[in-house]
């Protein structure tokens, strides 16, 4: 389909190569594995294959969405399509010849500046998979530098998160996760000191957390560090247009999922790990790290710098197995910011709380729906409603082609009638509205 | 002259880029004392502004789109537009990656196809599509080995086998699932060698991790056997997929006896690279590991799409949520327009390609191997050129300056001074004359003025830069 | 340093021996190496075994393992050299020194080459 050579070029390349034909060309490969039987469809023409897929893609609900859970609705600016699409960025590749990606290298540095901006931090580096790994590989981190082989997470943790960072530490049994209890849905400083010691690595903060609700870093901070554990924070980088920063909590490591950055929800991805640390753990940081220098000529130049952590050079001692990274998402996201600035990522970072406290009074105003936990949130919050929530989110979304949001049963067994409920800047009055009227008529 | 002054250097207090107006804002509830001290020291410059600083920046890249870009193990093959259409459809960017499966019948249904098609081309039996990337891809693979081998209790195999031709990320990979990795020296033809294999066999291996071809371009002929002696010692064959565009139609990795391989959804299936990334992965494996993938495995029950979460066999999770979705919509877009001889037919381009500049550039680039190559081969400068003190970071710095983007150098380490060349199979052979003309003038150049090919680059945005004080002294963010 | 007066091991490490040995890197160690750009010198107080890596040299391209020669308990670290890794270059004998140690086992030292045999194993490879 997207072939070049006519018949005259194959035969012509075939005679340089001084093969007699293409099978002499492969006869490295034993001929019985040559050429098998494929049952895969006849290919389509591109209108063809265009029809099909914009058929599929009719098939998903267009729903008015309240579900956050780590996976935030955002419009995304004009303008931030406009420059990923670029040829120039959208198919570059890792810049290991610096002198041919300036683009690329320039915009890596301005993200890591970004990142250290929003976080509140020394250090970033390109970008991770997603928030879940790169949290993972922060508590990966942590153990190294300590050596201990204990972790601490607060319970209002998202149990995504959890689930991976345990699968990272490939199931050992010499590693041990503890998860610390909580009050009335936040993090609570007497459980921290139980169950933080000397034999624990770090502890891990989500903030705001699983549950919407905005945990007191700065306290938890100077107790973790009281104990001689390493924070480890995980936090949305929307909320950080206004929230206290983890650099502010005393973070070693500060983690986040940039998807939350005006990156499209896709089912799942490309999503956007961002990664950030003090000046001394810098070397602790796994992947790509961009750095400026100067040419020959003393010229301002940017380069992948610190490579030798790298898996490339390192192999088996390596920090991480990791080599290409979110490179274009972390571009997305950097135009984002930069679109934004200090003033719109205040005005973003209000809107959504105003959405959801929006929301939250409507909700609670239905007879029989309340608040579960009663801590200030910032875009999300659980509501506790007087039926099975997963039954009424069914029921409305069949309806009304509302998703009201995520019901907590399969991540917290025994929260049946839980509802983790989200508005992001998207959501208008009228959502709010109707989402309030559905929820009403339904119960 | 460039201008590159970052953002934060152009901007002017008070400038705004986007702004919001929506009235929910007024509804905001944010205690002062939950608030940051002071705001984030981003760049404040105006929407235009902003566009023009980041599409200059654009300029100053080497991409497929703009040159040849023929980097080994990496597929540097056209990005196709109707995949970035594909991926940019409303009804697949909006779906909430929490929505039930009721809402999502369409992702569901493009990801059940498109995992029909790559367990197919593997010859495998199903198929996990959650990693983000080839090196996450091999961390998932090992450990759903891992998982294997504790469900049936064999917890004493610990060491992985790798050739020492194997790209860093394999055993990088090893390493980080706990496992200690046992190199194992190639043979003068860059192959495995089966007698060393034999050797560090044992009840002790689980995994024997190889790519195919290797990373010298090779096939391993003597698969079968490679296969039957991991499989007699009780151990499982791993394909690395890197380099699977030189079998993709040709060759099923499930019919040599692999038990388990990963995709790179960016390399053989052209999804684009981003500078870097997203790519997306996967693992294809044999009935007999399946339930230890990583979950979810899309299944179609009465008519309908569903993700199945098997049990706690599984692996566990590498990553949230489903996977990199809007990635592997590409690869579907990708496979739509090819029918199986057409899928053939790019492998066999592919390696056309690569033999063509082998047989154009042997005399005066060395080849080590001395058969045809599959699609990639590895050259080097010869001796001609090493002794007026060339190396191969000349050669390639010399050719950004003649519009091209360099080859992989120095991979793999068993080749020294090791420049791997893949010209993928979109490239036409005017492209790669044009390459190849490139290469015979640097040879020159090389021969009769070392200096100016030790000065290159020349004519790019930068001449080369000093790396020695950005790791010393490193300067990471503004 | 007197280059004579120190023994070395094939991978480069020379060591001069003593209650209180010192070890660095050969000035042909540092010169294939390229400019150093890290050095990750072990811990005073941590033991170490003869031939098994206990600090790491970083350049811009590459990383090497350091080994030490002989087995013993570190008791001093070169904190220089960690500050500005150049020194390690510009004088691998003297101000590069890497760590120290007490030495556990007088015969670890009886495998390692002079300063003659050195020269020629370097000559061949």
């Amino acid at each position: 389909m997207y072939l070049p050579h006519s018949e005259k070029d194959k035969e012509e390349m075939l005679k340089a190569t001084g093969a007699s034909s293409f099978v002499d060309l492969i006869k490295q490969v034993p001929s019985k594995f040559l050429n098998p039987k494929y049952n895969i469809p006849e290919g389509m023409d591109e209108a063809q294959a265009a029809r099909h897929l914009a058929g599929l893609a009719e098939k998903n609900r267009k729903v008015l969405n309240f579900v956050g859970a780590g996976a935030y609705e955002r419009y995304t600016p004009a303008a931030v399509n406009a420059i990923i699409e670029r040829g120039e960025f959208l198919t570059a590749y890792t810049p290991y010849q610096a002198e041919s990606s300036q683009g690329t290298l320039q915009t890596i540095y301005e993200y890591q500046s970004c990142m250290c901006a929003l976080y509140g931090m020394d250090c970033s580096n390109a970008s991770m998979y997603d928030g879940a790994s790169a949290l993972a590989e922060a508590a990966r981190a942590a153990v190294r530098v300590t050596g201990k082989k204990k972790i601490v997470y607060s319970g209002a943790l998202n149990p995504q998160y959890v689930q991976v960072m345990k699968t990272y530490f490939a199931n050992a049994t010499e590693y041990e996760f503890v998860s610390c209890p909580l009050q009335n849905g936040k993090t609570n400083i007497e459980n921290i000191n139980r169950t933080v010691d000397e034999k624990t690595a770090c502890f891990i903060l989500q903030t705001p957390n699983f549950f919407g609700i905005i945990e007191d870093g700065e306290a938890i901070g100077a107790a973790v560090k009281a104990k001689g554990a390493m924070f480890v924070v995980s936090a949305d980088p929307v909320s950080l247009g206004i929230l206290k920063t983890p650099g502010e909590m005393g973070a070693d490591f500060a983690t986040g999922e940039g998807q939350s950055l005006g990156l499209p929800l896709s089912y799942g991805g490309p999503y956007l790990g961002i990664f950030t640390c003090t000046k001394p753990l810098v070397r602790q940081m796994p992947g790509r790290i961009a750095g400026m220098t100067v040419d020959k000529d003393g010229k301002r130049g940017f380069v992948l710098t610190l490579q030798a952590r790298e898996q490339h050079i390192r192999r088996d001692k390596a920090a991480s197995n990791i080599c290409s990274n979110e490179a274009l998402c972390a571009l997305s996201a950097t135009i984002y910011t930069t679109l934004l600035g200090p003033e719109g990522m205040r005005e973003l970072a209000e809107t959504n709380s105003g959405a959801a406290h929006a929301t939250a009074e409507k909700l609670t105003a239905v007879p029989g729906i309340r608040r579960t936990f009663d801590g200030e949130f910032f875009n999300e919050f659980v509501i506790t409603l007087p039926c099975d929530a997963e039954q009424l989110r069914r029921k409305i979304l069949v309806k009304e082609n509302i998703d009201i949001g995520l019901p907590l049963r399969q991540l917290f067994p025994g929260m049946n009638n839980e509802l983790l409920v989200c508005a992001t800047e998207t959501k208008t009055m009228e959502d709010i509205d109707r989402l309030a009227k559905a929820v009403k008529e339904n119960l | 002259m460039t201008d590159n002054r970052l953002s934060i250097e152009k901007s002017v207090p008070g400038r705004r880029g986007i702004t919001f107006r929506n009235p929910l804002r007024e509804k905001a509830v944010v205690s002062a004392d939950m608030r940051r001290k002071t705001p984030p020291r981003l760049p404040e410059m105006s929407e235009f502004d902003a566009v023009r600083h980041f599409t200059k920046l654009s300029t100053l890249n080497y991409s497929v789109d703009t040159h040849f870009y023929p980097l080994g193990s990496c597929t540097m093959k056209y990005n196709p537009r109707l995949n970035e259409d594909a991926a940019n459809m409303k009804g697949f960017t909006a779906v909430h990656p929490l929505a039930e499966d009721e809402a999502a019948q369409g992702t569901l249904e493009m990801l059940y196809n498109l995992s029909s098609r790559l367990t197919e081309l593997t010859g495998m039996d199903g198929i996990t599509l959650q990693p983000a990337a080839g090196a996450h891809s091999e961390f998932t693979g090992i450990l759903t080995a891992k998982a294997y081998f504790m469900h049936r209790g064999e917890t004493e195999r610990t060491e992985v086998i790798v050739p020492d031709s194997a790209h860093g990320t394999n055993p990088a990979t090893a390493s980080m699932a706990g496992f200690s990795t046992i190199n194992i020296a190639s043979e003068p033809d860059g192959r495995l060698s089966l007698d060393k294999l034999k050797e560090k066999l044992g009840p002790k291996t689980a995994v024997v991790m190889l790519t195919i071809p290797n990373t010298l371009g090779i096939f391993e002929s003597r698969i079968e056997e490679i296969a039957e002696a991991v499989h007699k010692a009780g151990a499982l064959l791993y394909m690395d997929g890197a380099n699977f565009n030189a079998l993709i139609g040709l060759v099923k990795p499930g019919d040599m006896g692999v038990d388990l391989m990963h995709l790179n959804m960016h390399k053989t299936f052209s999804a684009p690279h981003g500078g870097g990334g997203p790519g997306a992965g996967a693992i294809a494996a044999k009935k007999h590991l399946l339930p230890h993938l990583p979950m979810p495995l899309i299944k179609k029950e009465n008519g309908r799409f569903v993700c199945d979460y098997g049990d706690e066999r599984s692996a566990g999770r590498v990553k949230s949520f489903f996977g990199n979705t809007g990635v592997l919509i590409k690869a579907y877009a990708y496979l739509l327009v090819h029918s199986a001889k057409e899928t053939g037919d790019i492998a066999r381009m592919a390696i056309l390609n690569a033999n063509y500049i082998l047989a154009k550039l042997k005399d005066i680039y060395p080849c080590c191997s001395k058969e045809y190559c599959m699609h990639e081969c590895v050259l080097t400068p010869g001796h001609d050129l090493t002794e007026k003190g060339i190396k191969t970071l000349d050669v390639a710095k010399a050719l950004l300056d003649k519009g091209f983007h360099a080859p992989t150098i120095y991979f793999p380490l068993i080749v020294h001074e090791a420049l791997m060349i893949e010209p993928t199979e979109t490239e036409s052979r005017e492209t790669l004359d044009e390459f190849i003309k490139a290469m015979r003038e640097i040879h020159e150049e090389g021969l009769a003025n070392p200096e100016v090919l030790k000065a290159a680059p020349q004519h790019q945005t930068v001449k080369r830069l000093d790396e020695v004080t950005a790791a010393r002294k490193p300067n990471i963010h503004w | 340093m007197k280059p004579e007066e120190l023994k070395y091991a094939k991978s480069h490490e020379w060591i001069k021996l003593g209650d209180e040995a010192v070890v660095g890197v050969s000035d042909y160690a540092q010169h294939e190496m390229g400019d150093v750009v890290f050095v990750e010198l072990p811990k005073v107080g941590q033991k170490v075994e003869k031939e098994k890596q206990c600090a790491v040299v970083e350049s811009v391209k590459s990383a090497f393992d350091i080994l030490s020669p002989v087995s013993g308990t570190i008791t001093a670290v070169n904190e220089a050299v960690a500050a500005d890794p150049a020194i390690l270059n510009q004088s691998p004998l003297d101000e590069g020194w890497l760590f120290k140690l007490k030495p556990e086992n007088p015969a670890d030292a009886e495998t390692l080459l002079t300063w003659e045999q050195y020269q020629v194993f370097i000559k061949q490879a």
